[in-house]
């Protein structure tokens, strides 16, 4: 919302500066966001009468004009064509500045000297939006006649201030200059002086003039207002009045409309003015839009309206879009002679849906939506009136025709002034609070310990009690409210325990190396073709967005792998030549589809990497991340049929009932899939279960007292027989003294027959009784030779 | 016998004297001293000379022995030492050279600054929660008391899965499921992801964080309100930063407030980047919790108060590390993550 400083003076007594005012204004709740100076930096610019035209004898395009500036009169070359004698002009003298840094000098043009420029509105500072459109290409001709010789910024009024404040959506109230006056008035302690409406002569009387309104839905209609005018002299209007909407940011259009806006930034409410002669039987009806009823809106675009849509229309078709925009037919123009002047009440939500509907947002909309004061809805067509017979544009008919059923009520709210007390900190005394309420107009008295506020029909935030309290914070100041540490019951601050298992474990996976990553919880269904997953896949259940912001982002994942493979790909596009990393995040798997209840949400860990690895590093990781958590005795289970990744390289991690999760090397196809040469390790881990066995408990185990003796063994055995087997078997009949079993080489080639392969262990034998014999440890080693010869089919190297 | 030890000596010192090595050293020694050496060969035949001549022979062969001992040990540790200066010498490198790479990895910005928030306030006494991504709209908006036709339960604001369920647009849900489960005294915080319908651009995109705050007990005031966020401010950002409390207005609290702090660029000189007006804008919102809330959860606001806070921590990781655009933090760059 702009609000001119200089028009809020009207209403209230400001005795400070715009920043000050400002300042003040956004501590009590109106947020300044900006403070733009009206003058942008006019200097020596005066008003000047145009007194001859001639034309320029070397050029074509350019003019020469004599202008009285009051005390001299000025030869002034110019190429404006818009101009003639009689005309009133902004003159920019010799030694002007104007905003866009223009400094005039004595200049000579094609030969003909020039003492001055004459000025367009934007050559004064003025938006281009903004500028009246016929005065658009050309100079800003003044339309009243001013002293010559008069300051520019005078005659237009270029000074002061325009505060940008951002209204709240709860306080539709202050989306006028008369809501910002009160908020003003009460933030400084003054008191609000409201313009007087009255209007001197009014003639005949409506129902001369209209057949009836008729309201059909009043649901969406709470009040409709109207008044005639008569004898309507189209034009434009005064400067002051232009001057006021140019600078709330409002572009004149002529005097009808530009009243009408002026009233609607004055007190809030918008209002329409109909010509009275097109509307077809002089009968005026609310009432919903039938499916597909068309209407070319005021900006000339034709718009299919909807049977939700509320329109207010004559016998025969819409005239107007509810509270959004009027309709060609019936706009205001230069044939017009009688208006009819509609001040309203429409239902907030209903503007809001049908703006939206029709694509078209509106100043009037924009307030309609917040749901207006319908107590505002007849003072604001009577001031409409009282400013059309000011400046002279019609004569008002007497008479008004209201339909206003349900009328608005007051309120009244009780408050205990203690507990304004105890629920600000502070200590407020009680007439301190009734001064603040009633400068707001909340009208309050106190009575048997109690505040009693009536509430007006302009503050429907106002609810209960705890509104009032607000109220009588922010003006007494938030800042005045002085800090105190909280007491009371005390506190140990926690957090859940798979949160602080994840901390842990995101503490061992940057130890190992691993980047954490972050990514974005849908994914598009697409990925799970990507990833090769086959149609019957439990995970292409997944929770699908109504609305999505594309396809790409429309599913919840529920893998996290398709955003790690993303993110490897990136990099590795990049040229980064090592990506290790990690997310831990939620899934989503619906408990039922469609979805009727909120799915489960699971927190995962995805390991993702590439660059100087290969399988058995990311194994390694994922084991060592284990044994801190203090999971041991994992099986690493063969999987052959996960179609995202590598049949031969892919396991699921598993411990006991419990499927931590699979880990492998990426298919080739889902690398192809995703365009990346390079190979990727992934795994995949549920982190509710990895939390359910972790176990941090430690406990001091004695270090060993007598010396360990090591023997090598080397085997051969079939290419296929997985090593854990033959460990499962040094352990088995390592009668307790094998302290640990290492393998140091897997071979295959030359010297091993085909399809054998040598390996190699490093056995560890240690007793924690005694010093172990060789005949004790060749005992039990041989034994160990024996099973895998006789399980295994193992013969030594 | 006392010449030929008197030759022993003669010998063994010159040979010492021509000793370059360790070795050869040693050798030396069990030549001339050892058991086998010459000396003790010599003194075998003490038992052939008379009892006056024994002892002085003894003596004098006690002499050679230490001598020569004396010699050897002597240079044996010269040779130690010149050795071990030949070792160093030797074994000098170019400490210039670059040390070996290890790989240490890197915590996301955006969730380490989430940890630190969780932490200043758990060192406060709040108690860490989580809850759910996708949330009904009953604890995203209408127990939170947003009005039936605000803009933000809008197709074009909230992602939604049904008419009834939805992509969390705040953390604040996370208040109604705790204030519905568990009696007050509360304190708690919470972080996590949130949605909101953004294209994706340079300060925007349609999955962000928040941080939120809530404390219910009995008599809690807008003055603990204003003192734990001063706290946490300045915990955060520094001692010397300043913090405004400006009303504002939010469906959930009453009375609410937006909470500003000095510029992060000019500390509250007065900048371009704040306008000119030396603040940070809208750092957090805050409030008195709503009695609707309160009421909604079951809890009497007659009985209790309590306040919370909210503020978007993709803003504050941005700030606090100096990133200008948002995309980076979930494009994953591990050029990027490897900076912090």
């Amino acid at each position: 919302m702009l609000v001119p400083v200089k028009w809020l003076k009207e209403y209230v007594d400001i005795d400070i500066d715009s920043k000050e005012l400002a300042d003040k204004l956004t501590m009590s709740g109106s947020h300044v966001d900006s403070i733009e100076s009206v003058n942008k930096g006019v200097e020596k610019v005066v008003v000047g009468k145009i007194l001859n035209i001639e034309k320029h004898p070397n050029a074509d395009k350019l003019v020469i004009t004599t202008i009285d500036v009051g005390e001299e009169k000025l030869q002034i070359v110019t190429g404006a064509t818009n101009v003639k004698v009689g005309d009133y002009v902004p003159v920019a003298l010799i030694g002007a500045k104007l905003p866009n840094g223009l400094k005039i000098r004595k200049s000579k043009l094609r030969g003909i000297e020039s003492y001055g420029m004459l000025c367009s509105a934007e050559e004064l500072g003025i938006d281009e939006g903004l500028v009246p459109k016929e005065l658009k290409d050309g100079i800003y001709i003044l339309s009243e006649q001013y002293p010559l010789g008069l300051d520019i910024k005078e005659a237009l009024g270029l000074y002061g201030e325009v505060l940008e404040i951002e209204v709240t959506p709860n306080r539709p109230d202050c989306l006028s200059i008369i809501g910002m006056s009160r908020e003003t008035a009460a933030t400084l302690g003054k008191k609000l002086k409201y313009p007087e409406i009255k209007i001197n002569r009014e003639v005949d009387d409506i129902t001369d003039y209209i057949n009836g309104i008729e309201v059909h839905d009043k649901d969406l209609c709470k009040r409709y207002y109207a008044r005639v005018v008569k004898d309507v002299k189209l034009g434009s209007s005064p400067v002051w009045i232009q001057r006021r909407l140019m600078e709330a940011g409002i572009r004149p259009i002529n005097n009808i409309v530009d009243i009408t806006n002026y009233v609607m930034l004055e007190l809030g409410q918008p209002i329409h003015a109909f010509d009275l002669d097109k509307i077809n039987g002089r009968k005026v009806i609310v009432r919903r839009a039938k499916e597909g009823e068309k209407i070319v809106t005021l900006d000339g675009v034709e718009r299919e309206l909807k049977d939700s849509m509320l329109v207010i229309a004559d016998e025969d078709k819409p005239i107007a879009i509810a509270g959004v925009m009027g309709g060609e037919n019936s706009e205001v123009s230069e044939e017009t002679t009688t208006i009819l002047i509609e001040s309203a009440n429409f239902n907030g939500k209903s503007v809001r849906l049908t703006s939206k509907g029709v694509g078209l947002r509106t100043e009037a909309s924009a307030r309609f939506e917040k749901d207006l004061d319908p107590d505002m809805v007849g003072k604001a067509c009577d001031r409409v009136c009282q400013l059309i017979e000011e400046i002279g544009a019609g004569i008002v008919v007497k008479g008004s025709i209201d339909i206003y059923e349900d009328k608005a009520q007051e309120r009244e709210i009780t408050l205990r002034p203690e507990k304004v007390n105890n629920l600000l900190g502070i200590e407020i005394k009680v007439d301190d609070m009734l001064k603040i309420l009633n400068s707001l107009e909340l009208k309050a008295r106190f009575e048997d310990e109690k505040i009693y506020v009536t509430i007006p029909t302009f503050r429907r935030d106002i609810e209960l009690e705890a509104d009032l309290i607000e109220e009588i914070g922010r003006i007494y100041g938030f800042d005045k409210i002085q800090s105190k540490p909280l007491i009371g019951t005390l506190t140990k601050g926690d957090k859940s325990r798979i949160r602080k298992i994840e901390d842990i474990t995101k503490d061992i996976l940057k130890g190992l190396g691993l980047n954490e990553i972050t990514t974005y919880s849908f994914i598009s269904p697409k990925a799970y073709d990507k990833i090769n997953l086959p149609e019957y896949s439990i995970k292409r259940n997944c929770v699908r967005i109504m609305n999505p912001l594309g396809e790409d982002y429309s599913v919840m994942r529920t893998t996290l792998i398709p955003n790690m493979i993303e993110v490897l790909t990136r990099n590795y596009n990049y040229g980064v030549d090592r990506a290790w990393a990690y997310e831990i995040g939620n899934i989503f798997i619906p408990k039922k589809l469609p979805v009727e209840e909120l799915p489960y949400e699971v927190r995962t860990l995805c390991i993702g990497m590439y660059g100087l690895i290969d399988f058995f590093d990311i194994k390694g990781i994922v084991d060592t991340m284990l044994k801190k958590l203090g999971i041991t005795g994992c099986e690493y289970i063969r999987e052959e049929n996960y179609a995202t990744f590598h049949p031969g390289r892919t396991a699921n991690i598993i411990k006991g009932n419990n499927v931590l999760g699979v880990i492998g090397e990426i298919h080739p196809e889902v690398l192809e899939n995703y365009g990346i040469k390079e190979r990727l390790y992934i795994a995949e881990l549920d982190f509710e279960i990895i939390a359910f066995l972790t176990n941090l408990e430690k406990k001091y185990k004695p270090l060993p007292k007598y010396p360990a003796i090591n023997r090598d063994i080397a085997l051969v055995v079939d290419k296929d027989i997985m090593v854990r087997e033959i460990e499962k078997i040094i352990w088995e009949n390592g009668s307790d003294i094998v302290e640990n079993v290492k393998l140091f080489d897997v071979y295959m080639g030359k010297q091993i027959p085909e399809g054998k392969k040598s390996v190699a262990y490093s056995i560890t034998y240690r007793s924690y009784e005694k010093t172990l014999t060789d005949e004790e440890v060749t005992e039990v080693h041989d034994r160990i030779v024996k099973a895998l010869e006789v399980q295994l089919g193992a013969s030594l190297r | 016998m006392k010449e030929r030890l008197n030759a022993i000596k003669e010998s063994a010192l010159n040979e010492i004297k021509k000793v370059t090595d360790l070795e050869k050293l040693e050798e030396l020694r069990v030549k001339f001293l050892g058991k086998k050496g010459e000396i003790t060969q010599v003194l075998r035949g003490m038992k052939d000379l008379s009892k006056e001549e024994r002892p002085i022979i003894g003596k004098i062969a006690n002499e050679v022995r230490e001598v020569i001992e004396d010699e050897i040990e002597k240079l044996k540790l010269d040779l130690k030492e010149k050795m071990q200066k030949e070792r160093l010498v030797a074994e000098r490198i170019d400490i210039s050279m670059p040390g070996k790479e290890k790989i240490i990895g890197h915590r996301h910005p955006l969730i380490s600054v989430m940890e630190e928030l969780e932490n200043v306030f758990m060192n406060m006494g709040f108690s860490v929660v989580q809850g759910p991504e996708i949330e009904t709209v009953y604890n995203n908006f209408d127990a939170l008391n947003s009005p039936e036709n605000h803009p933000s339960r809008d197709l074009s604001d909230t992602f939604y899965i049904t008419d009834d369920i939805l992509l969390r647009t705040h953390t604040s849900p996370v208040q109604i499921r705790v204030m519905k489960q568990v009696k007050p005294p509360l304190r708690i915080v919470s972080a996590g992801r949130t949605f909101r319908f953004d294209d994706v651009d340079d300060t925007h995109s349609p999955m962000f964080h928040q941080f939120e705050g809530l404390v219910i007990d009995k008599n809690i005031t807008m003055a603990n309100l204003k003192d734990t966020i001063y706290k946490f401010v300045r915990e955060i950002f520094g001692e010397d930063m300043k913090v405004r409390f400006r009303p504002h207005y939010f469906p959930f609290t009453e009375p609410s407030a937006e909470v500003d702090v000095s510029c992060f660029k000019c500390k509250g000189k007065g900048c371009p980047a704040c306008n000119g007006t030396g603040w940070s804008m809208e750092i957090l919102g805050c409030g008195m919790v709503h009695p609707k809330v309160l009421k909604n959860c079951g809890i009497d606001p007659e009985v209790y108060s309590g306040f919370a806070f909210g503020l978007g921590v993709d803003r504050i990781a941005m700030v606090k590390y100096g990133i200008n655009n948002i995309r980076l933090l979930f494009e994953n760059d591990m050029r990027f993550l490897e900076q912090f």
